[in-house]
């Protein structure tokens, strides 16, 4: 049948080069500019742009907001995806629809929408500030946008692997003398384990490269409240794009390293599991 | 019965493909010529297009200039012509135009944003001298609002760095609007004590800023709306917008002993006009600006006018003004004593400061 010398897979040499052409063209021809600009830069002007002490202090901000709220995201997206799974209830349907909200409002909107909500008068702010939580115009602030926006990725991508779980696994697990604690430790996690990690590197990717909703939240205070991408904005605000790519290329670097590390993780955990 | 083109005449029926041919023959050939020949022979017909690109607060002043320009425009040449209006930040816009927005005019919030646009040679670097009045048409300056009462009694300058008193402006890094704050509260404190004095007015006027909103609109929603702050310090014609839409009874303008002359600067964009042959419509628009009939829209907008009858019409309150030019040597040298990274805005906010 077919041609001797052709792989096993057809049109494998045709879809590769589709693959990485489209690739290619999509994201690392405009990636590449990034490196031309920065390199308009000297050594030693690029040093000094990217280990100022206000881009130090606001990639501080920024990584640990985005891990925090990723973590964040990966403990509550478990619970909401487990909760849509295994259980049916009145306007399933809504909430449902509810979790890809943060995917389709524009970031500016959530980010206005979640300031006037925590601000000290809005209604959410005018319970907490009495109790000394300061949310709007904090590092909490930026948290909370950050956690909303990444919302719906491990929900998203935790959701089918649950899904697939037989119920009988679970059910055979309980039978032979498993706790219900045992059964999810054993059985549930191990099998979610790889798609929650890959949902929590996908909020955590975003997060980083978040500016439109934490503009409005996050006061914007040097040294306090400045994540990264408002600081690569006030760079442009000066025309200055090669310094601009410089603090780009920081981050895009770092988030690069952390994604390539979740997913050897990844592939840890589903070893472990006995999934590969 | 025989047609022209040979065939039979079938009533009712649709067109042989050799009708279609020849007949979409004649449509393109049409096409070419008409793209091709009339352009000289009624060059006042054919309509033109102008793209303004613009800064955010300006998009009410220039529907109404536009609809203004395009009627006298036409009564003056018998050319249609449509204007069409691109608004954000200022400097933000300056870039578009930099990477390729096709923009016949800019007219934006400082000078320093329409340098950007001529040291990259879409027009020339003496542009400011082109038109009247360092080619800004009307003016603008700093006030403050303060919500209705003046509960914390703000007169002037010196009250914004009272303990207790939250100022709402910008930031300076990112609004273009939010320089002209900055500058204004520096501009009036140097002409008291000189730099020392100043900056460490300065200085001490942010630490009473709770909140750096990235742009003035923002700024202005989280004053108004979030009810944050005593005093915001904004432009003239965007307190007087916000007081009119929001009824009166909420807030108050208060205008200080003295401020800056905020001279929002208009350019044709050479490069683009000339390539796109909207030079004279370009040209006209702008200078429209200066009329008394743009000048009376101007005034209506808040904006101080230059004509000294619009002015009689439409009186604003007296404040000392100074410019930049005087106080500053310009927006270049002002932009990089203290907006640029290092520059003195910086080190207010430099660790252990």
């Amino acid at each position: 049948m077919g041609d001797a010398r052709r792989g096993i897979l057809p049109g494998f040499g045709l879809s590769t080069g589709v693959t990485l052409f489209w690739l290619g063209l999509v994201v690392l021809l405009p990636l590449s500019t990034l490196g031309l600009e920065t390199a308009r830069l000297g050594p030693a002007q690029l040093w000094a742009v990217v280990t100022s002490p206000r881009a130090l202090a606001s990639y501080r901000l920024s990584l640990l907001a985005s891990l925090g709220a990723a973590a964040v995201n990966a403990v509550f997206g478990f619970l909401v995806a487990w909760v849509l799974v295994r259980y049916r209830f009145p306007g399933k349907a809504l909430v449902d629809a509810l979790v890809d909200l943060p995917f389709a409002l524009p970031t500016a909107v959530s980010g206005i929408a979640l300031t006037a909500v925590y601000s000290s008068n809005g209604w959410m702010g005018r319970l907490l500030e009495p109790l000394g939580v300061k949310v709007a115009f904090s590092r909490l602030g930026v948290l909370v946008a950050l956690t909303f926006i990444g919302l719906p990725f491990v929900i998203r991508t935790v959701e089918p692997v649950l899904a697939d779980l037989e119920r009988d696994v679970e059910e055979a697990a309980a039978l032979l003398g498993a706790s219900r604690g045992q059964v999810f430790l054993r059985v549930l996690l191990p099998a979610a384990l790889p798609a929650t990690l890959t949902g929590f590197a996908l909020a955590f990717a975003r997060a980083l490269g978040e500016y439109g909703s934490v503009v409005f939240i996050s006061g914007n205070m040097p040294m306090r409240t400045e994540i990264t991408p408002l600081l690569i904005m006030t760079r442009l605000e000066q025309f200055d794009y090669a310094g601009a790519t410089a603090l780009a290329s920081v981050m895009l670097g770092a988030s690069l390293l952390l994604l390539f590390a979740v997913n050897r993780l990844q592939r840890l955990t589903r070893a472990r599991a006995g999934m590969v | 019965m025989r047609t022209i083109f040979g065939g039979e005449r079938r009533t009712g029926s649709w067109p042989r493909p050799r009708e279609l041919l020849i007949l979409s023959a004649l449509l393109a050939l049409g096409a070419v010529g008409s793209g091709a020949l009339p352009r000289r022979a009624d060059a006042a017909a054919a309509p033109v297009q102008l793209l303004n690109v613009s800064y955010d607060p300006t998009r009410e002043l220039y529907e109404q200039v536009n609809a203004a320009f395009a009627r006298s425009w036409k009564q003056r040449t018998g050319q249609e012509v449509t204007i069409k209006q691109s608004h954000g930040g200022s400097g933000k816009q300056a870039r578009a135009v930099l990477d390729g927005l096709q923009a016949d005019v800019v007219t934006l919030a400082l000078a320093y944003d329409v340098d950007a646009i001529a040291r990259a040679g879409l027009a020339p670097a003496d542009w400011q001298r082109r038109l009247p009045h360092n080619a800004a048409p009307y003016t603008s300056t700093i006030v403050f609002l303060v919500r209705q009462g003046n509960p914390k009694a703000i007169k002037d300058w010196p009250d914004l760095v009272k303990p207790g008193v939250s100022v709402i402006t910008p930031s300076p890094k990112t609004s273009g609007g939010a320089r002209w704050n900055y500058l204004a509260a520096w501009g009036w404190a140097a002409q008291r004590g000189g730099d020392a004095a100043a900056r460490d007015y300065v200085k001490r006027l942010y630490k009473n800023v709770p909140v750096l909103d990235s742009g003035a609109r923002g700024a202005t929603t989280t004053f108004v709306e979030r009810g944050i702050g005593d005093v915001l310090i904004a432009w003239e014609n965007e307190a007087l917008l916000a007081v009119e839409k929001l009824g009166p009874g909420k807030l108050e303008v208060v205008v200080p002993s003295a401020s800056i002359l905020a001279e929002p600067p208009v350019s044709v964009v050479d490069k683009v006009v000339d390539r796109r042959g909207t030079r004279a419509a370009a040209q006209a628009y702008l200078e429209f600006l200066y009329t008394e009939e743009g000048q009376e829209i101007a005034a209506r907008n808040h904006y101080r006018p230059r004509s000294a009858e619009a002015a009689r019409r439409h009186p604003f309150p007296k404040v000392t003004l100074f410019t930049i030019d005087q106080a500053f040597g310009g927006w270049q040298k002002a932009q990089a004593a203290h907006f640029n990274d290092g520059g003195i805005f910086d080190q207010i906010y430099a660790p252990g400061s």
